[in-house]
């Protein structure tokens, strides 16, 4: 059949006017990458999604300097902006002024700006790493899932569909829970922070994963995996030279939708307490502290409660962009 | 049918165990991996002030000492036939299901679960049946419209529900009520202020939940409706409605009932979150309370009992399933 095709393709010659206009026309060769690009930069939501992105990332590296703007640092105490007698920040609307762009926290008076830019740095960071960690869980174990298939699928798949199904909050709060506070040699900020990357890393994988699997399931039927193997090329290469390769594009596009989940998670644990713990400015013990106050205070839940919002949004509109377009077919 | 049920029951009960040891690991063995001593241990497991006889008691109680399989094993049995645990100073007789006793409390864990499943019980339920009406109904509706004003702006509000988490949305719904001050009663001594007291966090829980199914179900249903059996319905005449509902609808609805048997089987474990924005006294709550007096036993239980829900949802989905398609049962 293919054979037929290519001989008709060939045997037809040229005709002149179809060769001026390839001529005219200059014959671009375009990548998927750069298919994707160009459809990514039409799709306006998307792209907004991205810039903010961005900015959020750019917030939380110059965090330092975005504070000593605004002439504050997160964890100065501020007394005197609190009304004594009604414990709220002094002049309503949660203590917002010229010094103090959003505001001051309960019960300490410290800048709700200041602890915002440097919380971004907990949540995107934590968000980030994790998501790392559970690519590279997610991308082998599902590659070796897919590609092997028999027994070794099976039994992988169903650890996947249980770990998806599973309450992983309450599994996350309880090994957060029983570890004292100074574990695996590490103590204090750094042991939170690892713990956060770990436990949300290895509770996320499965998501990842189970793609994965798919995709190659897929691409270990494909010719070039066929020529590899007749290459006697060993499964060990073949799944790291030839298939992973080609799953970087859903990769990408299934971290960029992982992040914003685990922003939510690291939130979530934080706001539970096991998370990140005062004084640290992590957007989730915000809205612990602040959801004590919220009847006589309603700004400080407010505020980091929309930095969570506008972060998980941003994310999640570039990742849908990034999903279509390089797979129009998966758009919803 | 009756060998696909016998067979998944047996996966369930195999499950359990493996589930069973996860929680046994992460609560008795992870500690001491992150170089715990078995004294912390056994003093974190019965407080602080605990005098050594009671240290020692919990450390002979659950043989601390002794090989991993033989501690885990002492576990798993207290659960099926009941267990003896001494406090240091008195025996106290744990039954059946022993899940364990709360050395903090001086209560065992079984019953405290059962007292509190009902809020928790309620507090699901409620929510489930607001999103699965309302996600299913957006979803449908939009996927009809596709392309519509009234597509566009629900779809919309469905993307921020889902970047919105519920210790946010809650919080807000409360405030645009006024702050009401409510407190759980259960259903059968006053339905009225049960309903009261949940319709916030009913509202709060299912408002994230919805835009996930209304999604999904939009996606599902414009899938169904490109079908060749929708136009071949169509062609015979059907009306609109019954094309729609019966052909459309039917056929996009398997992945959601799947999702849902799972979304409600985790609920009932206990909705951290939402029990305890709004201090509900349901399982989730007691979860987190436990977590901040180091009450070790109580946490452990609630994990298993979620386990429980989601692995038992998982069963009823499954068989379900197959009921309604026999492809499953062959494979």
């Amino acid at each position: 059949m293919t054979l037929i095709e290519e001989a008709g393709v060939g045997g037809i010659p040229p005709q002149p006017e179809e060769l001026a206009v390839a001529a005219r026309r200059e014959i671009e060769g375009r990548s998927l990458g750069r298919i994707a690009w160009d459809r990514l930069k039409r799709d306006k939501v998307a792209m907004a999604g991205g810039v903010l992105v961005i900015l959020l990332i750019l917030m939380a590296i110059f965090a330092p300097q975005l504070s000593s703007l605004e002439g504050q640092d997160p964890n100065s105490l501020n007394g005197t902006l609190i009304d004594p007698n009604y414990s709220t920040p002094i002049g309503g609307m949660g203590g917002i002024s010229a010094h103090h762009w959003l505001g001051v926290d309960l019960p300490n008076g410290r800048d709700i700006f200041s602890r915002i830019v440097y919380g971004a740095r907990y949540s995107l960071g934590i968000a980030g790493v994790s998501t790392l960690v559970a690519i590279v869980f997610g991308v082998v174990i599902g590659m070796i899932a897919g590609y092997f298939g028999g027994w070794i699928d099976n039994v992988l798949s169903r650890l996947m569909d249980l770990m998806l199904a599973f309450p992983v909050l309450l599994l996350s709060i309880s090994i957060l829970g029983v570890l004292p506070n100074t574990a695996f040699g590490l103590s204090g900020n750094s042991l939170r922070i690892a713990l956060l990357i770990v436990v949300i890393g290895f509770f996320s994988w499965p998501y990842i994963g189970r793609i994965v699997r798919g995709q190659t399931i897929a691409l270990r039927e494909r010719e070039f995996v066929d020529a590899a193997r007749s290459l006697g090329a060993s499964p060990f290469r073949i799944i790291f030279k030839e298939i992973l390769p080609n799953l970087l594009a859903p990769i990408v596009v299934y971290a960029t939708l992982l992040i914003p989940a685990n922003i939510l998670f690291e939130a979530a644990l934080s706001y539970l307490g096991v998370g990140m713990r005062e004084p640290t400015s992590s957007w989730g013990a915000m809205i612990n502290a602040a959801i004590q106050t919220f009847q006589i205070d309603p700004e400080f839940l407010i505020v980091p409660g929309m930095a969570i919002f506008i972060t998980v949004l941003a994310f999640n509109l570039f990742g849908d962009g990034l999903r279509d377009a390089f797979d129009p077919k998966a758009s919803r | 049918m009756l060998t696909f049920i016998v067979r998944r029951l047996i996966a369930a009960v195999g499950l359990l165990l493996v589930v069973a040891l996860i929680t046994y690991c992460i609560f008795y063995e992870l500690p001491q991996w992150a170089g715990m001593t078995v004294d912390n241990l056994a003093s974190e497991f019965v407080g602080k002030s605990q005098n050594q006889d009671a240290l020692n008691g919990v450390i002979d109680r659950f043989h601390f000492n002794q090989p991993f399989f033989v501690q885990y094993y002492d576990y798993v049995k207290a659960i099926l036939v009941g267990d003896t645990y001494s406090d240091g100073t008195q025996l106290i007789h744990c039954n059946a299901p022993c899940f364990g006793y709360s050395f903090r409390n001086s209560e065992q864990v079984w019953p405290t679960l059962l007292d509190r499943f009902p809020v928790t019980f309620s507090l699901a339920i409620g929510a489930a049946v607001l999103w699965l009406i309302f996600g299913l109904a957006i979803g449908v509706i939009s996927a009809v419209r596709k392309g519509s004003i009234l597509d566009r702006s629900v779809m919309i509000v469905a993307l921020l529900g889902v970047a919105l988490p519920v210790y946010f949305v809650g919080p807000l719904i409360w405030m645009l009520d006024g702050f009401p001050a409510v407190s759980y009663s259960s259903f059968l001594s006053n339905p009225l202020s049960w309903a009261q007291a949940l319709w916030i966090p009913w509202v709060a829980l299912a408002f994230g939940y919805a835009a996930i199914y209304a999604r999904m179900t939009r996606a599902g249903m414009l899938d169904a409706l490109g079908e060749d059996f929708v136009r071949t319905a169509r062609a015979k005449g059907l009306s609109n409605t019954r094309v729609i509902l019966r052909h459309g609808l039917r056929a996009a609805i398997m992945p959601i009932v799947t999702m849902f048997g799972m979304d409600v089987g985790a609920l009932l474990g206990g909705a951290v979150l939402v029990e305890s924005v709004f201090s509900l006294p349901g399982i989730g709550y007691l979860a987190i309370n436990s977590l901040g007096q180091s009450d070790l036993p109580m946490i452990m239980g609630v994990t298993l009992m979620a386990a429980f829900f989601v692995i038992i949802a998982n069963l009823v989905v499954d068989v379900l399933y197959a009921s309604l398609d026999p492809r499953v049962r062959m494979s």
